[in-house]
């Protein structure tokens, strides 16, 4: 087993297993016991839990003290950091931040843009891109060294991962994308959320022509849909989001009170087929707002029990 | 060139409205290509100021004119006399015009009458374009000929993100992804390859970051 870093979620990877990820939320607000209810919630049902930074560009309880939060009840936890808020001095100092508390997992994001959130007259930052930012990781930990050149004392172990697409435009460059992420010293990737199974499996191919689920983890990334509605928003209205006609009239189909059933049977259907596709390496659920499905899910998709990982 | 956009006349006459002799003075250079600033609109403008000031029953003297450049020092020569007759300058041009100005003429008024909005092309007649933020280190030849930097939302070196929908912006159906089109010139080209590539970070100090730019030429 060949792990570079003291990640749960790497070695559960490396000893192919199907990984399980899921990620929280923090709230608009200081209140620690949110998050912490959260993750207790989903604890033994994943392998690590995703702290998003500040999604569609609302102001919220920051990534790194949630993570942090989540180490000291000794929650395996992915910091997720977008370059949009932060320049490179303060990028490389959150990661140090993380660092010194043993967070071993990174997401590189850019982020939504401001203009979606409650900043809209913001300024963003973007210093660094995503691409840059998975290089800036990987260089603080292979060489032990700041962009600047200095050395670090206690360089960062983080297992470093990105975020990929498939379902956004142009098509052609998606897998391209996803070399491009790799050559920068990607990990694993957690894709946007599935509905357009078809497409994925695509990509998948795609990827796999280029060689590329040799040298990243692949997570799927699934969100149950809770209401015809919510099918209807993120088709419409969540940028880079691909649902599928058939999903959206599936959903409405099942009476208002069956939809968050519905919502559930579809998502382990996808996740029945997408454990057939090569190269995908686990799963990553973001039940939005609804965390206290992800044990149901993960039960009923056969991935419970989570395997024991010193 | 340089894209600019009138002030509302709200604002505008709150700027001037206590002055007695007030001159609207234009910039006839790349403000008058976007029909804001030029001496055209200069004149516009100083009718449309003297019908609100005999609205506002408030006598004032309110005249036009303007110069091909409110940047460069020769142009002034002529236009000392007029400028030197008013209270105050409402002057149509640019933010660089504006502060030209200021430092020819140490003790005159001026307000802006103009938002500068950005540095582009007239992509249609009546339809001005963002195409250059003055990075100080082009990287177009690695871009296929297409800014990401002022025509990506998110400045992205190494795009598209997630966002691009059909050809488009996440922000905003009508704008068009940068890096879509970055893509589909490099696959034209014959040079798709070129994608894989990572740019790499970013020298930001030759930009605003660096602080105010400054070019000397050691010849002229």
């Amino acid at each position: 087993m060949n792990v570079k870093t003291p990640s749960k979620l790497e070695k559960t990877l490396a000893a192919g297993h199907l990984a399980v990820t899921s990620e929280c939320g923090p709230p608009r607000g200081s209140n620690p016991e949110v998050i912490i209810n959260k993750a207790e919630m989903i604890r033994k049902y994943v392998d690590a839990i995703n702290i998003t930074d500040n999604q569609t560009s609302v102001t919220r309880l920051c990534s790194l003290a949630a993570c942090i939060r989540l180490k000291l009840i000794g929650i395996e936890a992915v910091l997720q950091m977008v370059t949009r808020d932060r320049n490179r001095i303060a990028l490389q100092s959150d990661i140090l931040g993380a660092a010194s508390f043993d967070i071993h997992n990174i997401l590189c994001l850019t982020g939504d843009h401001q203009s979606f959130g409650d900043c809209s007259q913001g300024q963003n930052v973007h210093d660094l891109d995503s691409v840059q930012l998975i290089q800036t990781v990987r260089h603080m930990r292979d060489n032990g060294k700041f962009i600047g050149g200095e050395e670090i004392e206690r360089p960062p172990r983080m297992f470093v991962g990105a975020a990929a697409n498939p379902f956004a435009d142009p098509f052609k460059i998606r897998a391209l994308r996803l070399a491009k992420k790799v050559k920068a010293g990607v990990e694993f990737i957690q894709t946007q959320c599935i509905y357009n199974l078809d497409r994925f499996e695509k990509w998948m191919e795609m990827a796999r022509d280029l060689g590329l689920t040799e040298k990243v983890y692949i997570l799927a990334g699934i969100t149950p849909l809770k209401s015809a509605g919510m099918a209807k928003y993120m088709k419409n209205r969540v940028p880079g989001m691909d649902v599928p006609d058939e999903v959206v009239s599936r959903m409405a189909a099942a009476s208002k009170e069956k939809q968050p059933e519905e919502g559930i049977q579809i998502c382990l259907e996808s996740i029945e087929r997408l454990k057939t596709v090569p190269g995908v390496a686990g799963f990553h659920i973001m039940a939005i707002e609804w965390e206290e499905k992800v044990p149901e899910i993960v039960e009923k998709a056969g991935l419970y029990p989570r395997p024991e990982i010193s | 060139m340089i894209v600019g956009k009138q002030k509302p006349i709200d604002e505008i006459w709150e700027s001037i409205k206590g002055y007695k002799k007030v001159l609207v003075f234009g910039c006839n250079t790349c403000v008058a290509v976007c029909h804001e600033g030029g001496n055209k609109e200069a004149e516009i403008l100083a009718s449309l100021l003297r019908m609100r000031a005999t609205q506002e029953k408030t006598e004032m003297d309110i005249q036009s004119s303007g110069i091909e450049r409110q940047c460069e020092h020769e142009f002034f020569e002529g236009a000392k006399k007029e400028l030197e007759w008013a209270d105050v300058v409402l002057s149509l041009a640019c933010g660089v015009g504006v502060q030209f100005m200021v430092k020819i003429f140490p003790t005159m008024l001026v307000y802006p009458g103009l938002d500068t909005c950005f540095l582009g092309d007239v992509e249609k007649p009546g339809i001005f374009t963002e195409s250059c933020q003055a990075c100080g280190k082009c990287i177009l030849g690695m871009t296929a000929g297409i800014c990401p930097i002022s025509r990506c939302a998110k400045r992205l070196l190494n795009g598209p993100c997630g966002g691009s929908s059909k050809g488009k912006c996440e922000i905003n159906k009508e704008l068009d992804c940068a890096w879509h089109l970055i893509v589909e010139r490099l696959e034209a080209l014959g040079r798709l390859d070129d994608y894989v590539e990572i740019v790499p970070l970013k020298d930001w100090s030759t930009e605003r970051a660096g602080g105010p730019r400054k070019l000397i030429h050691e010849d002229v």
